[in-house]
């Protein structure tokens, strides 16, 4: 019997989903023993036209990693869609949006502004920018075009299951890899990883008192961050709270409090004002002035709580009002 | 967005509001009792305090189409519970930042503190509301939310906006 | 009460009921278009309109439809839940669904009476109509859980409404604890000479109650205290109340006068507050002969030995049940109670905020409260009415709505100083056989034998001048006003502006709230008026109640009032007082947090979070833990719970998220 076919894509990504799968070391070999990869640009050469000749739903399984953002990567993802049985969003790009999803606090007209005239190292006095096509005496060149905003898989493709984390955790790679390999993947739209929050393992958790009144948020480099307290408790907005477990609290054991790339359980909507709202609750004052000031403190909530989330999110891209539409 | 049962009419603005049981409910209530007349473009959604409400809550209305959110509290120090206003009032304004910063105008979300007693008060916030908003235009955001798959559900639209 | 314990009842089939309310919805609201619009909604099985549904053939239309099997949720588009949530939930009960699939839009206070145009009134309604359907289908059964109820009731407030409430509990086998601020229990009742309109003596009819209260033995009466702190909800309330100390010993003190008479103070030297400054008191004194409890009190600001240190307490010495005690201390007691009765009274407007009637710059300008001194035969002048300088006045002027009726100062009319005016006129007139002018705006006399009191008067020649007072000054302009009070005022019936020269002018104060009302009502989890009076649940149909069950209104405290008005409130609040204990339990309602246990991930945002401590952390399942008992239901919680573990019982994230789309996404 023929091995089971499976892809690996990747959209508006930074090539860390695909070192996940490198970090499974050897038990990628096992993998590798038990399924036939017939597309993964960045390790092997299949092209385009190789996954457009296959049958429908031929792969068994497709992940696809990286935020959806330009034309060519939507129509990769339906591409995919329509060869792969089961669709899989690999990592917190293609499931919420990740790091690319922060340009939808921007526009497109201003990030090509920014990248093409005004960042200090580039010198482009006659502004030019890159073209969606072009003609030259051989022919037309042609560009994907760039979207206006940022994706998430789901808001392109149908999905049928999550791998959160950015990336991944290796842990949970393998989980997943088990369950598709003996046919055993849970309700459609499951988030594969488990559904209660960081806390519940962090190696800190005893030291998180039961009352925090936060009077003083900090920043990581403001402060000696100490090694065996509770971050949230010494000032830092960890998000454990908030975040889904299954990473092996690696950030806190490194030190730093959780920036949320796991995303949110099950019960959440919103990632980032579910955050909010949990982090504005343990403000420890009720003096409107002393509230603001406090809250001040957090430099940029947009970023601090929709790091990973903002496409996915009910906010989903700034508000730009009249003929537009916000889009 | 103009009432789909009679596209004649020139848009109206449609304000979602969590009104809070002991005082603004109350108060608004109280308002009708009396007779007193006010734009009625604010459609009221009743929970027992206003630290029930989850900025989820306020997000959630303004994609489903609302063009603005009001919310209505106890006074400070008032509270039947004691203390769910200051909560919501840590948690509005932190969220009203992150508004800013998406480019919603700030009127579009407001809190409001209204005592059981003051009716009057229900009757000006409610008229107030509506003419600003009226004046700033219908919110339109896109895409709705049917049209935007929340994390984990799937089912996205072939062709959408981009 | 946990997500597990409450159960669907198989695919929602929802009933509208769209209620005409008379002509108050039907008026303005199109209800045979709400009636067609609801029938296009999700899992809407059955859709009708009818004139009352709260009436019992109304709520009879509802319960055959669950009996038919028509439904299994109701939603009732009328007027407020909170007039008729409770109403609609029992007939559900009795249709034979738990009451609690049942949800409200209210489309009278909060749309037909606030709105002029029809068709926005109708989508109004619409859009309501749909966010109670969309969120009824998310409904869970739920269960009321009864908690006992201590039948002790607390006082607070011995004026005559605190009195005879207590008095009306205490008959009737209840424990009492009357707690009154003043060392002395009867209020501004005790001040009075006469009551209107039958001038009956005051202390005749009051001291009796006073005494009973004293000697009956189910009432505990702390005078000389104060609550200071509430806890805990209805049936199960914990109270703190403050014991001031008097330096005498309650329970030895016979009020014999001998350590006053000793006192090494041989003359009274200090402003005696209950002759209302009028004359002096020691600082070892009686507030008046029939005060109860009647036991001494030193008040250390004008002691010479708290002051100095340095007297020969001659006090101590007198008493012969060595009552005094120099280092008695504040005391706290901490009771269980499961009503209480505010009876705290009111306050008179301060004369001096009116700068043009002279209080205060005048001598002979009195408030109504230092007449109702003057005449009392126990008073500082023996009950002669008499100028300062000891002659008797040959003309007194009386003016009506000081403080009230004005923009300026109060806009509501206090009620009682019509009467109160009237009586002092008679008084006046009797003792002095002076000229006596009432000037007034209208004459309220309301009450039973009220108007031919006013007959009375005006057959006993008193003047009346239908004018409000424009300024009181001694400016005379002719010999004759020369040493007198001049009353500006415009005589309205006439038509001409007056100047009437008086030697005696009585200023008809106002009733206000107490000073301290907003202080006190954060004590009792209630809330005041816009004018300051505590707030009762209905004006017409609840005026004891508040919006806190337990704690009940009597009296001026809750808006001016006369003495029968008074006496009645505090029967009817110790009846509800009364109700409550003889039914034994309270239900409480199910709208408490609960956890989803396996979705907590301990943690522990939540548990700092709640003003009742309701949530604990439970260290072996590392996950939190809500105490339904104590959960009061607001939510606060919830909207913290960074997992969404945490769910509200009738607002859940679910409920509320269907509900909003519901009422956006239609109209």
């Amino acid at each position: 019997m023929s091995k089971p076919k499976v892809g690996f894509y990747w959209c508006a990504a930074c090539g860390g989903c695909e070192e996940a799968i490198v970090d499974l070391n050897e038990d990628i070999l096992k993998v590798v023993d038990a399924v036939d990869i017939v597309f993964w640009p960045v390790a092997l050469d299949f092209k385009k036209e190789d996954v457009e000749k296959m049958q429908d739903k031929e792969m068994a399984v497709c992940f696809v990693n990286g935020a959806v953002r330009s034309s060519e990567q939507g129509e990769m993802a339906k591409l995919l869609r329509k060869k792969a049985g089961v669709l899989i969003a690999f990592g917190s790009c293609s499931h919420m949006g990740g790091i690319p999803g922060l340009a939808n606090f921007t526009t497109k007209e201003a990030i090509l502004e920014n990248s093409y005239s005004q960042t200090p190292s580039t010198v482009n006095p006659e502004k030019t920018l890159p073209q969606e096509s072009f003609k030259v005496k051989e022919g037309t060149l042609t560009l994907p075009s760039l979207w206006k905003t940022v994706k998430t898989l789901d808001q392109v493709v149908d999905v049928d299951y999550y791998l959160p984390g950015c990336p991944p955790p290796v842990d949970l790679i393998n989980k997943a890899l088990g369950a598709i390999l003996e046919g055993k993947l849970p309700a459609k739209g499951t988030v594969l990883a488990p559904d209660k929050a960081l806390c519940q393992d962090c190696p800190r958790k005893e030291s998180k008192p039961e009352k925090l009144a936060i009077k003083e948020f900090k920043r990581p480099h403001e402060i000696l961050i100490e090694t065996d307290k509770c971050l949230l408790a010494q000032g830092l907005l960890c998000l454990g709270a908030v975040t889904r477990s299954g990473c092996g609290s690696v950030c806190i054991n490194g030190n730093m409090p959780c920036t949320g790339c796991l995303g949110p359980t099950s019960h959440v909507i919103d990632y980032g004002a579910k955050a909010l709202s949990s982090i504005a609750s343990l403000v420890g004052s009720n003096d409107e002035a002393e509230i603001a000031a406090i809250l001040d403190k957090i430099a940029d909530p947009g970023g601090t709580f929709f790091r990973y989330s903002l496409p996915a999110s009910l906010l989903h891209r700034t508000y730009q009002p009249a003929k537009e539409g916000g889009k | 967005m103009s009432d789909k049962l009679n596209t004649n009419k020139p848009w109206e603005p449609r304000i979602i509001a969590f009104f809070c049981n002991w005082c603004t409910y109350t108060a608004a209530d109280l308002a009708g009792t009396a007779r007193m007349v006010y734009a009625p473009n604010a459609r009221v959604i009743r929970i027992m305090c206003s630290g029930r409400l989850d900025p989820q809550f306020i997000l959630t209305a303004l994609r489903e189409g609302a063009d603005g959110v009001l919310i209505g509290g106890c006074h400070p120090g008032d509270c039947h519970y004691q203390e769910g206003n200051y909560k919501a009032l840590r948690r509005f304004t932190l969220l009203k930042r992150l508004l800013n910063e998406m480019g919603i105008e700030p009127e579009r979300v407001r809190m409001e503190w209204i005592a059981a007693s003051e009716g009057d008060r229900v009757q000006k916030v409610m008229n107030e509301m509506t003419e600003h908003i009226r004046k700033l235009g219908p919110l339109h955001l896109e895409p709705k939310a049917a049209a935007m798959a929340a994390h984990g559900a799937g089912a996205a639209r072939q062709g959408a906006p981009v | 009460m946990s997500a597990s314990d409450s159960k669907q009842n198989g695919a929602p089939k929802i009933g509208v009921y769209v209620c005409h309310c008379g002509i108050n919805i039907a008026g303005k609201i199109d209800v045979a278009g709400a009636v067609e619009f609801a029938k296009t909604l999700p899992n809407v099985t059955v859709a009708r309109e009818y004139k009352f549904i709260c009436s019992d053939p109304g709520q009879e239309l509802i319960q055959q439809d669950i009996r038919d099997g028509k439904i299994n949720r109701v939603v009732v588009a009328s007027c407020s839940p909170l007039m008729h949530e409770n109403t609609f939930r029992k007939a559900t009960k009795a249709g034979g669904e738990n009451p609690y699939f049942f949800q409200m839009a209210n489309i009278r206070e909060h749309v037909s009476w606030v709105t002029t145009d029809k068709a926005m009134a109708t989508i109004k309604a619409k859009a309501l109509i749909a966010g109670a359907v969309h969120r009824v289908a998310h409904h869970k059964s739920l269960e009321r859980t009864r908690v006992p109820v201590n039948p002790d009731v607390l006082v607070v407030g011995g004026g005559i409404a605190g009195i005879h409430a207590a008095l009306t509990l205490a008959d009737s086998g209840k424990k009492v604890y009357l707690v009154e601020r003043e060392p002395t229990i009867g209020g501004h009742m005790a001040q009075f000479d006469k009551t209107f309109p039958t001038l009956d003596c005051a202390a005749c009819i009051l001291t009796p109650k006073m005494s009973a209260v004293r000697s009956h033995p189910n009432i505990i009466l702390w005078s000389y205290s104060e609550v200071s702190q509430v806890e805990g909800y209805v049936g199960n309330f914990k109270v703190k109340v403050r014991r001031k100390p008097r330096y005498v010993d309650e329970t030895l003190c016979v009020g014999c006068y001998e350590c006053i008479d000793k006192c090494i103070f041989k003359k009274p030297k200090f402003s005696d507050e209950f002759n209302q400054g009028l004359n002096l008191r020691k600082p070892v004194y009686i507030p008046f002969p029939q005060a109860t409890p009647l036991v001494a009190l030193i008040d250390p600001e004008t002691c010479a030995e708290f002051r100095g240190g340095k007297c020969k307490k001659t006090c101590a010495e007198a008493c012969e049940r060595n009552a005094i005690d120099f280092n008695q201390k504040e005391e706290i007691k901490e009771i269980e109670v499961g009503a209480i009765i505010l009876a705290t009274g009111y306050k008179t407007f301060d004369a001096k905020r009116i700068p043009r009637y002279g209080y205060g710059k005048y001598p002979n300008v009195y408030t109504a409260m230092e007449m109702e001194r003057l005449v009392n035969a126990s008073g500082p002048t023996g009950g002669e009415v008499l100028l300062r300088d000891g002659k008797k006045p040959k003309s007194v002027a009386v003016v009506h709505c000081v403080g009230s009726r004005d923009e300026n100062t109060n806009r509501y009319c206090s009620r009682v100083c019509c009467m109160a005016s009237l009586k002092l006129a008679h008084l006046i007139h009797e003792r002095t056989e002076a000229e006596v002018y009432n000037f007034y705006i209208d004459m309220r006399a309301a009450g039973k034998g009220y108007e031919e009191f006013y007959d009375r008067l005006l057959a006993e020649g008193v003047h009346f001048i239908r004018g409000r007072v424009a300024e009181i000054s001694d400016w005379a302009t002719t010999p004759e006003e020369e040493g007198k009070l001049i009353i500006r005022a415009e005589d309205t019936l006439i038509g001409v502006v007056r100047r009437i020269p008086v030697d005696m002018v009585v200023l008809a104060t106002g009733l206000e709230a107490q000073a301290d009302a907003e202080d006190v009502r954060r004590v009792f989890n209630i809330s005041c008026g816009a004018e300051g009076w505590f707030l009762e649940r209905h004006p017409k149909l609840a005026p004891v109640s508040t919006f806190t069950d337990g704690v009940s209104l009597a009296g001026a405290c809750q808006g001016p009032k006369d003495i029968p008005d008074t006496v009645a409130q505090a029967g009817a609040a110790a009846a509800e007082a009364l109700a409550l204990i003889d039914k034994g339990f309270v239900e409480l309602e199910p709208n408490t947090a609960y956890i989803q246990d396996e979705f907590c991930s301990g943690c522990k945002t939540c548990i700092g979070l709640c003003p009742y401590s309701a949530i604990s952390f439970v260290a072996d399942k590392n996950i939190a833990s809500v105490n339904g008992a104590l959960c009061k239901g607001c939510g606060t919680c919830v909207a913290a719970c960074p997992s969404g573990a945490l769910q509200q019982n009738l607002f859940t994230d679910e409920q509320i998220y269907d509900e909003i789309k519901g009422v956006i996404s239609y109209v």
